[in-house]
């Protein structure tokens, strides 16, 4: 402050407290009640250490419980975890707040959410993504068939392919992400067969279980250098499997696309045209999890007392999982290609059609 | 070994070595003070982003009680959530304190690691990656091999102080031999560890049988702390007690410490009085590894039960702030990790019942480090170096004289 001369400090100030003055002349509001339909009814969830801001699970865990708070008035409390240590100490201090239901997000939080369970039997539990070997009594697992709408992503991306090679890439070899990838070259494969094409797929081997990762969920420049590394390979849609770091991937898109070339990105777990708009220019499909319907549908059937510890399994059937709209690209894929798309997921909802991943849910 | 090959200290450290003696020399009171400074704006940051103090803002003319009230309940009723959730609450007594014990075991083990490296003129940033490569062996250790119980744990508690002695010796051989430098060793050394357990977790042999998350089965019941009833506080935390006494027994009545402390002061006087600085360098760099290891076999037989390539959290970074706190001696280092254990304890509270982000905690706590660190700015606050600056006036107005 010392170069700002003291009658200009006071002016300033004066600005600042007027303003702030004005900014504060609303009217009081009236004391009021409002009760919702479950006011006593606490949910509460528990992030890993992806934070509830992580454009993945964590957040839509997260929104699904945020729904339920404002359509069923219950209670809500939260707490993001900064490490694997504080998974226990979070569990511990829901239960100890008097949490009815508790969501936990990940395979990470397995082994503390079975202990709370066994630890606290009169209190529920759902965990997000995963499914403890021996079923618990009080711990509603909340899974996904994602290879199913994954399957119906790589068909579209197939056809939607000039080049004739689509990629995609993973953040850490874990099944909730190879599952998308299976599902993916499994449906890049039917296109083939049915097609007599040859549309190559960059970045995952079914058969051998392995391909290309990032290394985590948070380093965008990687999923910017290896998308960029496909592009060059000659890919034109890419699905990056990574949360997060799908930014770098569309970054990546971006700058190929302001080059000239023409490529496009498949979002993942929520419709990315939405979500990411930054990029709905290039985003030809996404593949959905629905997880804030289902963390608010396992809420809601506990606050009615329904609660029940069989496993919800996201699948078409259900919409649990789902293929996003093209958006933009509607008008650029074929009409047959979108009958074909509706037929493998008639199939595959009727069970005509399996689509088969290690990662699936068993 | 000879003493030639020593490394040369070049002059860029020496302002290392300032920093290190203002850290270690400072004055006690500064640091409570610091405290107290960081806990005033930390509530006064709470209490902004607290949304109802926000909402009763926009009508503060209207009724001003609202927003004072709302203003001064968000700031205590943060405190008071720290305090319930770090040492004690009136529907669980002390079992709190516990919990507090319990999350400060690990940090009061590396805070020991980076000290003892600090009092022996190295910076050890490399705490992170040696608790990695200490949990690796140790978890290895208590989920692979089935044996007795006693003889299990305390083998898992000794391979944990290997590894951690390992990839802390290594860096220091690499200094003592090459004359690299300890931070770029010690930082390259932590990314290392990082993508090693990140490979080590994807291979079958660190996975449960039949599963592919990457996670590793559970330890052995014979190969974990045992642990008070009701709680998670488990005999790591008496292992972490008795390092502290250990180190310092070392520092003040050991040959080796004694080395540690005057090569830490002046490396060149120590090498001139005989003392050899290639010896001294290794050793304190495989002692604070063997420290941190100890601060992974913490996690792996005491809390986590089980090796995930999380394990390490952010515990390497966090010893730093903790030595620093400490004041790099034993006993400091030993009160900071209480402190820091019971912030961690109390966050859980705090955001559970109140709200408060988490990550608000961290602000606090990184507030008080900065306090801590800078003991001038606390002293500039409070006017306690009004003389010291008349003093240095003198000083440079008689230098200029000349």
């Amino acid at each position: 402050m010392r170069f700002v001369s003291r009658k200009t400090g006071v002016a300033a100030a004066m600005l600042g407290i007027s303003a702030l003055a004005l900014s504060a002349c609303g009217a009081a509001p009236e004391e009021s009640s409002s009760a919702g339909k479950y006011p006593d009814y606490v949910g509460c969830i528990v992030s890993d250490s992806g934070g509830f801001d992580d454009q993945s699970f964590n957040e839509s865990s997260y929104r699904g419980l945020k729904n339920a708070e404002k359509d069923l008035g219950i209670k809500t409390r939260e707490a993001e975890s900064k490490t694997n240590a504080d998974f226990a100490t979070n569990l511990q201090g829901m239960t100890s707040a008097g949490c009815n239901l508790t969501v936990t997000v990940g395979y990470l939080l397995g082994d503390a959410t079975a202990d709370a369970a066994a630890k606290n039997p009169d209190s529920n539990f759902a965990i997000v993504d995963f499914q403890h070997k021996d079923p618990i009594e009080n711990v509603k697992p909340i899974i996904y068939n994602t290879a199913q709408a994954a399957y119906l992503a790589g068909y579209a991306a197939a056809a939607a392919s000039e080049t004739g090679t689509v990629a995609t890439f993973g953040g850490i070899k874990i099944p909730t992400v190879t599952i998308f990838m299976d599902g993916f070259a499994d449906g890049v494969a039917k296109f083939n067969e049915d097609k007599g094409e040859n549309v190559k797929l960059l970045g995952w081997d079914k058969k051998k279980q392995d391909g290309t990762f990032s290394g985590d969920f948070e380093k965008q420049d990687k999923g910017k250098q290896i998308t960029k590394n496909f592009i060059s390979a000659g890919a034109d849609v890419i699905m990056p499997v990574a949360g997060p770091v799908g930014k770098g991937a569309g970054a990546a898109v971006a700058e190929a696309n302001k080059g000239g070339e023409e490529a496009k990105l498949i979002w993942v777990d929520s419709d990315g045209y939405l979500t990411a708009p930054d990029y709905k220019k290039f985003m030809l499909t996404s593949v959905v999890k629905t997880m804030d319907n289902a963390v608010e549908d396992v809420i809601k059937a506990d606050a009615e007392g329904n609660f029940d510890a069989t496993p919800y399994v996201g699948t078409l059937e259900n919409e649990g999982v789902a293929l996003a709209p093209f958006h933009d690209f509607d008008s650029s894929i074929g009409e047959d290609t979108k009958k074909e798309i509706e037929a493998l997921k008639e199939q595959i909802i009727s069970g005509d059609l399996k689509v088969e991943s290690a990662a699936s849910p068993k | 070994m000879s003493e030639t090959k020593a490394p040369v200290v070049p002059d860029s450290e020496k302002p290392g070595n300032d920093l290190l003696k203002q850290i270690t020399q400072g004055p006690g009171l500064v640091s409570v003070l610091g405290v107290i400074v960081a806990l005033v704006i930390g509530g006064l940051l709470i209490a902004i982003t607290d949304e109802k103090v926000a909402q009763t803002a926009g009508y503060f003319f209207a009724r001003p009680t609202d927003f004072l009230s709302e203003l001064w309940r968000a700031a205590t009723e943060s405190y008071v959530a720290l305090f319930n959730g770090a040492i004690y609450n009136s529907a669980q007594g002390f079992k709190p304190f516990l919990e507090t014990l319990t999350v400060s075991t690990p940090l009061i083990c590396a805070g020991l690691g980076v000290a003892v490296a600090f009092r022996a003129g190295l910076f050890n940033i490399g705490a992170q990656g040696q608790i990695i490569i200490g949990s690796v062996l140790a978890a290895y250790v208590g989920f692979a091999w089935h044996l007795p119980l006693g003889l299990h744990l305390l083998l898992v508690i000794v391979f944990g102080l290997i590894g951690g002695a390992i990839w802390g010796g290594l860096v220091g051989l690499l200094k003592a031999k090459t004359g690299a430098h300890e931070v770029i060793l010690t930082i390259m050394f932590n990314y290392v560890a990082v993508y090693f357990i990140d490979f080590l977790m994807n291979t079958q042999a660190f996975r449960r049988p039949g599963g592919t998350n990457p996670i590793s089965p559970i330890l052995d019941s014979t190969a974990v702390f045992p642990s008070i009833p009701g709680s998670r506080l488990h005999l790591g935390f008496v292992m972490a007690v008795l390092l502290v006494i250990f180190v310092s027994w070392m520092f003040k009545r050991s040959t080796v410490g004694f080395e540690f402390r005057a090569v830490g002061h002046n490396p060149e006087a120590a090498k001139t009085a005989g003392i050899n600085v290639a010896r001294s360098t290794i050793i304190a760099m495989a002692m604070a590894g063997a420290l941190a290891g100890a601060a992974g076999v913490a996690q792996v037989a005491g809390t986590e039960k089980v090796l995930t390539s999380g394990i390490a959290g952010s515990l390497g970074f966090d010893a730093i702030t903790v030595a620093l706190l400490g004041r790099s001696t034993p006993w400091g280092t030993f009160f900071a990790g209480l402190l820091f254990g019971a912030f961690q304890a109390g966050a859980v509270n705090m955001q559970i019942t109140t709200g408060t982000p988490i990550d608000i905690v961290s602000v606090v706590q990184s507030l008080i480090v900065l306090f801590i660190a800078a003991p001038p700015l606390v002293k500039a606050i409070f006017g306690m170096n009004r003389k010291k600056k008349r003093n240095a006036k003198l000083e440079t107005t008689q230098a200029g004289a000349k």
